[in-house]
């Protein structure tokens, strides 16, 4: 007799193990990897195209027969069985073996291009990107770049890992339509749309890459001078971009979230958001939910947003005081507007939410007078200076720290270790504005069903975000947190029907409850309503 | 400040305990001995699945205790003296208490069927049990085949768990049809083919005649009474349902029926004794509900009103309208008042079924034949809105009222497609009969 085990995840066997259609399903799609490295290591493939085609339909078809051997014979419901058994979603040997794998390239595709054989002034690409050639020129006229190399697998992982998900979930219209938006505005948005554009560009006419879905703060680069200059220099079009690149910063996104939380971005259109909730679906349950990390999180992300927030204005006031013969706008205004804008914002916000926020206010205001501080160093600076730091350099330092290492290295390198939205939680400027908004100007909430909770965890467990939703549902109080992307898996994988995403009105949105529906009507209102 | 021990670190002990910290500042002692820390019970099942860790189904970190100063004990209480204040455990260390609530909870019930306790033989109840099946059940190599015996909630938990392992499963159901005790015909039929459906041997009307073991000891074979098959297995699950947790309290002079007896304060016959959650008896019981609640939303209600009593604030027991939930493999289950079965409904109780052509999603609604005041519904693959069913109980509303309004009380998350016009058409195709 075998002897008793403490650790579970070690010991279950039945529901670890891949059944013969997966196990083809994992081997097409290895073999189209396979293609993708030995590509890399510089095996010559003489007919490119070809060998593209076969590469990606593998990985393709081979996500797709793995979808049907895990959930093809199965009936509509929650297929998280032996997610903790599996070495590949508990952390396990595979894990850290796929987390070390993917971040190698990330460090690669960041810092290193020319080992995928990018072709350096002017040369022909090699390797993995001269593969990628024939795709490129089919869709902008140019040579493969690392981007593009990028571009197309992210794409391909999306709509792959997409099709896998909307398997999984067959009897949720809401997940499957929100990873069918995911699909579209990937391939649509921000791969097919932009690689045709470019072929619109000529000698005297030229548009930035834009995926006109990804908006500042999280496309950091949005107000960088040789974007805009490309912008204004493409006449209406390109002002047009410029004018809805800033009107869904200021009139878009803030109606969107108000009527329907950040969902509409975060899981529903955003890239990152894309990949996390189809390619990383398997690693939601790794998320840490402690108290700790909560902690963690917030000073994280809000600072980064805040050295966004710097980065960008200094970057912007630095080109507009050297070059202020070309814009209308000028450096003093400028700098000034955004104080005036965030200052108000500040006050409305102290104004109406005090109560709710408490010493939240606080963090609040010490990330506005670090906001200030720097705008009032910026305009007495001489040249383009900020303190010590030239602007560029505060530009190429978040570029590095938070484009590169944070969001792509560690967010989705250690998808299989830390879970599939550590840069949405912790590192994400965009998310964080999103979720300011959410929390305190917004419709959307999760409503908990009354006193049917059951403390049983699924909801904590498999919330990508590390929101602990079991601590509010237990208590009867809907969950109203900055940083749910409200993907909804936390109401599907509910075995008791308590949890549902809603817009509503803010009237008892926030509804903080002592004790729950189904007891005594009087200690109801004692408890929840005389504090 | 009161010296506060509770026995059991279950959802009614904890709770309690809670919300005596949110009340008082008296000193407050829980002791359990099965585990260190508060767990769901109900969740268990989702370690063995896969779904979840164990340390998952702990709803409080660690340092929570520390911070509202509750503290943790493990140790098994064997003795309480009432006259004395103390409880004693099996080390023989005694523990003072000015106030003691008993929430010991359950243990699976047994009938005295011959080998019920050889190895392999369990039930499903505690973090125990837990470990037992992962010993006795790691996968189906060691475990060939499992037979389950009783159809109720822990029955179809357990067969479900064995399945995501591959298991065979005989599933024993002493009733002509799942659950049919409890639920009307219509539903219970479509669980019988549900359960089915995932490849579970599901034996209506047969019960268990003796449990045979082999030269270790070990289970070997079931037999049925009704048809004397032998079907071997390696074992055997008890999930004939729940008794409170009691046996220790025989010598205490504590009032014992099937559970501790308390009052509708919750108070024992011993002084500054009180009892809650499984293991309690209401001398009489409240409304439809019945004197023991193994419930685990009852478990927390009883633990937010005793502690409101203990404070100095007497607050009886007052349950609200009765709901409930479970899930039967992939349905989903939810109920809002009172829908007996029909075996054990009365006369003035009818009952509107509909049930979705294809698809696993059915509703009863219980009405009362005279007033037409609406006494209940059950739904199956249809959430509801707890909040919406309350209020329509307490305002008596009526039955073609709810009808007309399901719609306000959907819970289904966003985008899912709605039954309420066939629902309607239905009903109004019933009414048209009956006229």
């Amino acid at each position: 007799m075998s002897t008793l085990q403490k650790d579970m995840s070690l010991t279950g066997q039945a529901p670890k193990s891949l059944n013969t259609t997966q196990k083809i399903g994992t081997i097409v799609g290895m073999t189209g990897l396979i293609i993708l490295v030995l590509a890399a290591f510089n095996i010559n493939f003489p007919n490119k195209p070809i060998w593209l085609t076969i590469s990606l339909l593998a990985i393709v078809m081979g996500v797709a027969v793995f979808t049907k051997g895990a959930y093809g014979n199965k009936q509509e419901g929650i297929k998280n069985d032996g997610v903790w058994f599996k070495s590949i979603s508990s952390r396990g040997f595979l894990a850290w073996l796929a987390g070390i794998a993917l971040t190698g390239f990330y460090i690669v595709l960041y810092f290193f291009a020319e080992l995928l054989g990018l072709g350096v002034d002017g040369a022909a690409n090699t390797g993995l990107i001269s593969l990628f050639d024939p795709l490129s020129r089919f869709l902008n006229g140019g040579q493969a770049s690392q981007w593009f190399v990028y571009g197309t697998l992210y794409t391909i992982a999306i709509l792959a890992f997409g099709y896998k998900f909307i398997n999984k979930y067959k009897h949720n219209r809401y997940e499957q339509l929100r990873t069918a938006s995911v699909m579209f505005f990937q391939t649509a948005f921000a791969f097919v749309i932009p690689e045709l554009m470019a072929r619109l560009n000529t000698d005297d006419f030229s548009l930035p890459y834009n995926d006109l879905k990804n908006m500042w703060p999280l496309n950091y680069y949005a107000f960088d001078q040789w974007r805009v200059d490309e912008l204004i220099n493409a006449q209406t079009v390109g002002i047009v971009f410029l004018i809805f690149g800033i009107l869904s910063i200021f009139v878009v996104s803030p109606i969107l979230t108000y009527k329907y939380g950040k969902r509409w971005y975060c899981s529903w259109v955003c890239g990152c958001g894309g990949l996390a909730e189809t390619a990383g679906d398997a690693f939601r349950q790794l998320s840490d939910k402690s108290m700790n990390a909560w902690k963690i999180e917030r000073w994280v992300i809000h600072s980064v947003l805040v050295f966004s927030v710097v980065m960008t204005t200094a970057v912007i006031s630095t080109y507009l005081g050297y070059d202020d013969s070309k814009y209308w706008l000028t450096k003093d205004v400028f700098l000034t507007g955004v104080a005036v804008f965030l200052g108000l914002l500040f006050a409305a916000i102290w104004y109406f939410k005090r109560d709710e926020l408490a010493k939240d206010a606080q963090y609040g205001a010490i990330g506005y007078l670090v906001v200030v501080l720097s705008l009032i160093g910026i305009h007495y600076a001489s040249s383009s200076t900020l303190f010590l730091f030239e602007a560029g350099t505060l530009r190429t330092v978040y570029g590095f720290l938070i484009g590169s290492v944070f969001s792509g290295v560690i967010g989705t390198g250690f998808y299989p270790i830390f879970g599939n939205r550590v840069w949405c939680r912790m590192g994400c400027p965009m998310a964080a504005i999103l979720g300011m908004q959410q929390r305190l100007f917004s419709k959307f909430r999760i409503t908990t069903n009354g006193g049917q909770c059951i403390s049983c965890g699924n909801c904590s467990t498999y919330c990508e975000m590390g929101i602990d939703v079991r601590a509010y549902a237990q208590k009867g109080e809907n969950i109203i947190r900055s940083s749910c992307v409200g993907c909804g898996v936390c109401s599907a994988v509910c075995p008791r029907g308590v949890l549902k995403l809603e817009n509503d009105s803010q009237d008892g949105r926030i509804n903080p409850t002592e004790v729950l529906l189904g007891n005594d009507v009087d200690l109801m209102e004692l408890m929840n309503h005389n504090k | 400040m009161k010296n506060i021990v509770i026995i059991g670190n279950g959802i009614a002990g904890v709770t309690a305990a809670r919300h005596i910290r949110k009340l008082s500042d008296h000193k407050i002692t829980i002791i359990s001995a099965e585990t260190d820390y508060f767990f769901s019970r109900t969740a268990l099942m989702y370690v063995y699945m896969g779904h979840m860790k164990f340390e998952h189904t702990q709803p409080y970190e660690k340092y929570f205790w520390k911070k509202n100063r509750i503290d943790l004990k493990r140790a098994y209480i064997n003795q309480i003296l009432t006259e004395a204040k103390e409880v004693v455990t099996t080390d023989a260390e005694r523990i003072p208490y000015d106030s003691l609530i008993i929430a010991t909870g359950s243990k699976p019930n047994k009938f005295g069927w011959p080998g019920q306790d050889l190895d392999g033989v369990q039930g499903l109840y505690s973090y125990q049990d837990l470990e037992k099946l992962e010993a006795n059940a790691p996968n189906k190599d060691i475990c060939n085949r499992a037979v389950i015996v009783g159809g109720g909630l822990i029955g179809i938990e357990m067969a479900e768990m064995l399945r995501t392992r591959d298991i065979p499963v005989t599933f024993l159901v002493r009733e002509d049809s799942f659950w049919n005790g409890v639920l009307p015909s219509g539903e219970s039929e479509m669980i019988n083919k549900h359960i089915k459906s995932h490849h579970i041997d599901l034996r209506l009307g047969v019960n268990l005649e003796e449990i045979t073991a082999d030269e270790h000891g070990r289970v070997k074979a079931i037999k049925i009474a009704e048809t004397g098959e032998i079907i071997e297995c390696n074992v055997v699950g008890l999930t004939a349902g729940v008794s409170p947790n009691i046996d220790f309290l025989k010598e205490s002079g504590i009032e014992l029926g099937r559970g501790v007896k308390v009052n509708r304060l919750l108070e024992t016959n011993a002084k500054d004794v009180y009892a809650i959650g499984d293991c309690a008896e209401q001398h009489d019981p409240i409304g439809s509900r019945r004197p023991i609640e193994a419930v685990w939303y009852t478990g927390r209600m009883m633990g937010e009103t005793v502690a409101q009593t203990i404070c100095g604030n007497d607050t009886e027991y007052n349950p609200g309208h009765w709901f409930n939930s479970a899930k039967f493999l992939d349905i989903e289950y939810q109920t809002y008042g009172w829908v007996f079965s029909n075996k054990s409904k009365k006369d003035n109780e009818l009952h509107f079924h509909w049930k979705h052509p294809e698809k696993d999603m059915c509703i009863t609604v219980a009405y009362d034949a005279i007033t037409n005041t609406f006494l209940g519904i059950n739904t199956f693959g249809i959430r509801m809105r707890h909040e919406v069913f309350d209020q329509w109980l307490t305002n008596k509303v009526s039955v073609a009222f709810v009808i007309e309004h399901l719609k306000e009380a959907n819970f289904d998350p966003e985008f899912y497609t709605h039954f309420e016009k066939e629902i309607i058409r239905a009903y109004q195709v019933q009414q048209t009969i009956n006229a």
